[in-house]
């Protein structure tokens, strides 16, 4: 009887643990296998490279059709970004520097994370979507029936496409947000618009800033497109599954785009 | 989508995003840090640096003539040592003297170089010896203040005599 009671208490200690364990490992593996997937990709890509026009399509897909609501949230986030920065600015008297202000948060910050955000919503979760339906209906398991590489075929190809695509976007973005401060703080504030494009132009340094911005949506369109196709041929083949894939891929995306920005951001501009 | 459209789209998406990034280049953004080679870099100590930075701009009659690029102590002397590169094109006589100064009453500090008279110009390396620091608001206001208590008691003394 006694020893039967202690056996229950070491019984619920151990599924207390097996439940804390089972999750992490899951990660554990999973991530390993991403890690995997990611070295096949990178080993396939010289086909996908060579067999361009596939490549083309994917950046059409995931690029082209982006630059709408890219360029569009663009021009909102800097009209906003202009009026909030008047607002404030103006009260110590250095309203001439909403220039500066509007590009440097557009350059650094809101044009690669911003726009990443949006590609990974928009393009991101169309990628895992097509690869899990073709996964869910066979198509894949067809193309290696006929000795075709799915991940040559199909999925490297979206990969380079999104990597390509999101540094193009992150561009668009702020050069779209710059433009919507410029019709906001000189179209409709009244700054001097000579002094609103000098300053900005004295003040953003082309190395530090623009070209540091776009080595942050380099490596948020590896990030977002790695993670769109790995959870897409990751997915269940079942309905249920695509649909949790694609949500998977928003939610992740989002949180490794913020956790890699922090760390990008704390390597580059530590010191200035 | 027939492959001669997709071409097409992708071939403006490119060229737009090209442009994108050219803007941001050449209208948005300039190179204010001069390369290492074109510069050459001289010293100078100051007693108090203020809140000058690394990256501050060093002026002449108003025209940036080049950056901070370092600040330390020296342990043995306790003065602050700032580390300047000047453009190449611009020279000045080895008895220039440095000051710090503010733009406006609340804006960034940054060094300002008066030219001197003699005929030796700075070469690399070399160290200004005429310099004045920054004016440190705390230190502006106490001395102001110990000098009108120090009338105001003169004046006390005076009227008790």
């Amino acid at each position: 009887m006694r020893w039967n009671w202690e056996w229950r208490v070491a019984n619920v200690v151990v599924r207390f643990f097996s439940r804390v364990g089972a999750p992490l490992t899951d990660a554990i593996v999973k991530f390993g296998f991403a890690c995997r997937f990611f070295v096949a990709v990178l080993r396939h890509t010289p086909t996908s490279l060579l067999r361009f026009s596939l490549t083309l399509r994917e950046i059409w897909f995931a690029g082209v059709l982006s630059v709408l609501i890219i360029g569009v949230s663009g021009l909102f986030v800097g009209m906003v970004l202009a009026l909030q920065g008047y607002d404030t600015l103006v009260r110590f008297g250095a309203s001439s520097s909403l220039g500066i202000l509007v590009a440097l948060s557009l350059v650094r910050e809101l044009g690669p994370v911003v726009g990443a955000l949006l590609f990974a919503s928009r393009a991101g979760s169309a990628i895992t979507a097509e690869i899990g339906l073709m996964k869910a209906t066979e198509q894949l398991a067809a193309m290696e029936m006929m000795a075709v590489n799915p991940i040559a075929r199909v999925v490297a190809p979206k990969f380079w496409g999104g990597v390509i695509s999101m540094p193009l976007l992150a561009a668009m973005f702020s050069a779209m947000g710059i433009f919507g401060g410029y019709l906001i703080g000189v179209q409709l504030l009244g700054l001097d618009a000579g002094s609103f494009w000098n300053q900005m132009q004295s003040q953003v340094d082309f190395r530090l800033d623009v070209l540091n911005g776009v080595i942050k949506s380099a490596f948020f369109g590896i990030a977002v497109s790695l993670i769109a196709v790995f959870e897409g041929f990751d997915a269940a083949p079942t309905a249920e599954g695509v649909s949790h894939a694609t949500t998977r891929t928003v939610v992740t995306s989002a949180l490794v785009i913020l956790a890699l920005d922090f760390v990008l951001t704390a390597f580059m501009f530590r010191g200035a | 989508m027939k492959r001669g459209m997709i071409d097409f789209w992708v071939g403006l998406f490119a060229v737009a995003g090209a442009a994108a990034l050219l803007f941001l280049a050449l209208k948005v953004s300039s190179q204010s840090t001069q390369p290492a080679s074109s510069s050459y870099t001289i010293t100078a100590e100051f007693e108090n640096i203020g809140s000058l930075k690394v990256r501050a701009p060093v002026k002449s009659a108003g025209v940036v003539v080049g950056r901070v690029t370092r600040i330390e102590l020296d342990p043995e002397r306790y003065v602050a040592r700032a580390t300047l590169a000047l453009d190449n094109h611009y020279h000045f006589s080895r008895d220039s003297s440095a000051e710090i100064l503010t733009s406006g009453l609340l804006g960034e500090q940054y060094i300002g170089l008066e030219p001197g008279a003699d005929e030796h110009n700075l070469k690399q390396g070399d160290r200004i010896t005429i310099t004045s620091s920054a004016i440190v608001l705390e230190q502006l206001i106490s001395r102001f203040l110990f000098s009108k208590a120090e009338t105001a008691g003169e004046q006390a003394k005076e009227h008790t005599q």
